[in-house]
C-alpha cells in the first residue's frame, strides 16, 4: 500500500462508474493517468489486497431469500482444517475464524450458507455436516430476519472521490431504501 | 423491473454470472464484455446500470481481502424488541458500519465495523456503545479460509 492508494480506494470501494471509460473518469478525479489506475488496480490484485474483481451481486435479490450464519464450536486445533472445508461449498459465502466469547457466546467458525429458502439452507447445512465430518460439533444456525444496511466497506472516511455523482441511483440511494427494509420472517416466498 | 417481478434476461443473467471475477482489466471493460456477449456496449452499460439501480447488482469492482486494508470487526449486540429498530438506526447511520442485520439468536444484532485502524475501531465501538446504551460483543476476524470465486447464480431460484 502507498500513501495514493488510500485515494484510489475511496473511488473503486463502491464500485465503478458504468460507463464507456470508468478508469479514465477515476484518473481525472484523482489527477493521474488512466493507465495509472488500471495498472495500480492490476497490482493490488496481484498482492492479494483486491480478492475478487468484477460483479458483486446482493443474494436476497436474485432470489436466495434465507442467509443463515452458520456459527460452529470446533476445537482450536481442528478449525483450519475445518473451516476450510466448510468455505469450499458453492452455497457458503464466508468462512471465518473468529474469537469466542466465553462464556455467553462459545463458537469460533462463522460461515455464511445461502438457500432460496430456509428448509434448503437446513438440508445444505446437513450436506456439510456429513461431508465435512461435523456430527459432533455443536453448531447453530441464525437465521436473518431484517436486513438494515448492506454495502461495500467505507476504508477511507476522510478523503473525497466524486465518482458517487456520476451513478445518481447508486448506491447511495440503495442504502437509504434498505436502510428499514421489513424481511417476512414466515413466508418462505417472501424476502428472509 | 423491481425486485423479484422481474423476469432476467438471458442477458442480464450473464451479466449477472459471467464477471463476478477475473473482470476485463481494460480501458473500455464493458465494451469487453459486450464483445463477449455479441452485444454493443450500450447495451452491457444500460443493463448493468438498470441492474444496479434495481438493486441485483450490490456493486462492480473490488472485494478487498479482509485486514489488508484497514481493519474491521463483527460487532452482535442482545437488544429487546421494542427497541430494535431505533438502535439498528442508530447503528446504520455509522459510516464504519457497512452490514447490519437483524438474526434470530438472543443476541439478535449483528454487525460488521471497518476502520482505518485498531485505535478508530475501538473509537468508533465505543461510541456505538455510547450511543444505543447497549454493550457489545466484538468477534475480530482471526482467520479467512474462504477463497471467493463469486457465486454461481441458480436461476431456477429467481422466481422463488
Amino acid at each position: 500500500m502507498n500513501p495514493g492508494d488510500y485515494a484510489l480506494i475511496k473511488c473503486v470501494e463502491h464500485g465503478l462508474p458504468i460507463c464507456h471509460r470508468p478508469y479514465a473518469k477515476i484518473a481525472s478525479q484523482l489527477n493521474v493517468t488512466e493507465q495509472e489506475v488500471i495498472e495500480r488496480i492490476q497490482q493490488l490484485i496481484t498482492t492479494g489486497v483486491i480478492k475478487r474483481y468484477g460483479v458483486v451481486v446482493r443474494h436476497k435479490e436474485l432470489g436466495y431469500h434465507a442467509n443463515g450464519m452458520v456459527v460452529w464450536d470446533i476445537a482450536d486445533d481442528k478449525v483450519d482444517e475445518l473451516g476450510t472445508c466448510i468455505g469450499r461449498y458453492a452455497c457458503v459465502t464466508l468462512s471465518y475464524h473468529r474469537p469466542r466469547h466465553l462464556p455467553q457466546w462459545p463458537y469460533n467458525l462463522f460461515t455464511m450458507v445461502h438457500g432460496s429458502n430456509r428448509e434448503e439452507v437446513k438440508q445444505k447445512v446437513t450436506e456439510i455436516v456429513e461431508k465435512c465430518g461435523l456430527q459432533s460439533i455443536n453448531h447453530n444456525i441464525l437465521f436473518s430476519t431484517r436486513r438494515f444496511k448492506q454495502r461495500g466497506a467505507s476504508y477511507t472516511q476522510d478523503s473525497h472521490c466524486n465518482s458517487k455523482q456520476s451513478n445518481p441511483h447508486g448506491h447511495k440511494n440503495r442504502l437509504h431504501l434498505v436502510k428499514s427494509e421489513k424481511m417476512s420472517i414466515n413466508n418462505a416466498t417472501e424476502y428472509t | 423491473m423491481n425486485g423479484a417481478d422481474h423476469q432476467l434476461s438471458d442477458l442480464e443473467q450473464h451479466l449477472l454470472n459471467d464477471f463476478q471475477r477475473d473482470m476485463p482489466l481494460s480501458a473500455t471493460p464493458f465494451a469487453d464484455m459486450a464483445r463477449q456477449l455479441g452485444v454493443t456496449e450500450e447495451t452491457v452499460i444500460a443493463s448493468m446500470q438498470l441492474l444496479q439501480e434495481n438493486g441485483y447488482i450490490s456493486r462492480i469492482g473490488p472485494v478487498f481481502r479482509p485486514n489488508r486494508i484497514g481493519v474491521s470487526t463483527l460487532a452482535a449486540m442482545s437488544v429487546p424488541e421494542h427497541e430494535l429498530e431505533p438502535v439498528a438506526h442508530i447503528i446504520s447511520a455509522f459510516p464504519e458500519v457497512n452490514h447490519n442485520y437483524e438474526r434470530e439468536h438472543e443476541y439478535n444484532l449483528w454487525f460488521v465495523v471497518t476502520a482505518a485502524n485498531e485505535e478508530q475501531l475501538n473509537i468508533v465501538l465505543h461510541d456505538i456503545e455510547l450511543q444505543t446504551q447497549y454493550s457489545l460483543m466484538s468477534l475480530p476476524m482471526l482467520e479467512d479460509y474462504f477463497i471467493d470465486l463469486g457465486f454461481e447464480l441458480k436461476w431456477a431460484y429467481k422466481h422463488a
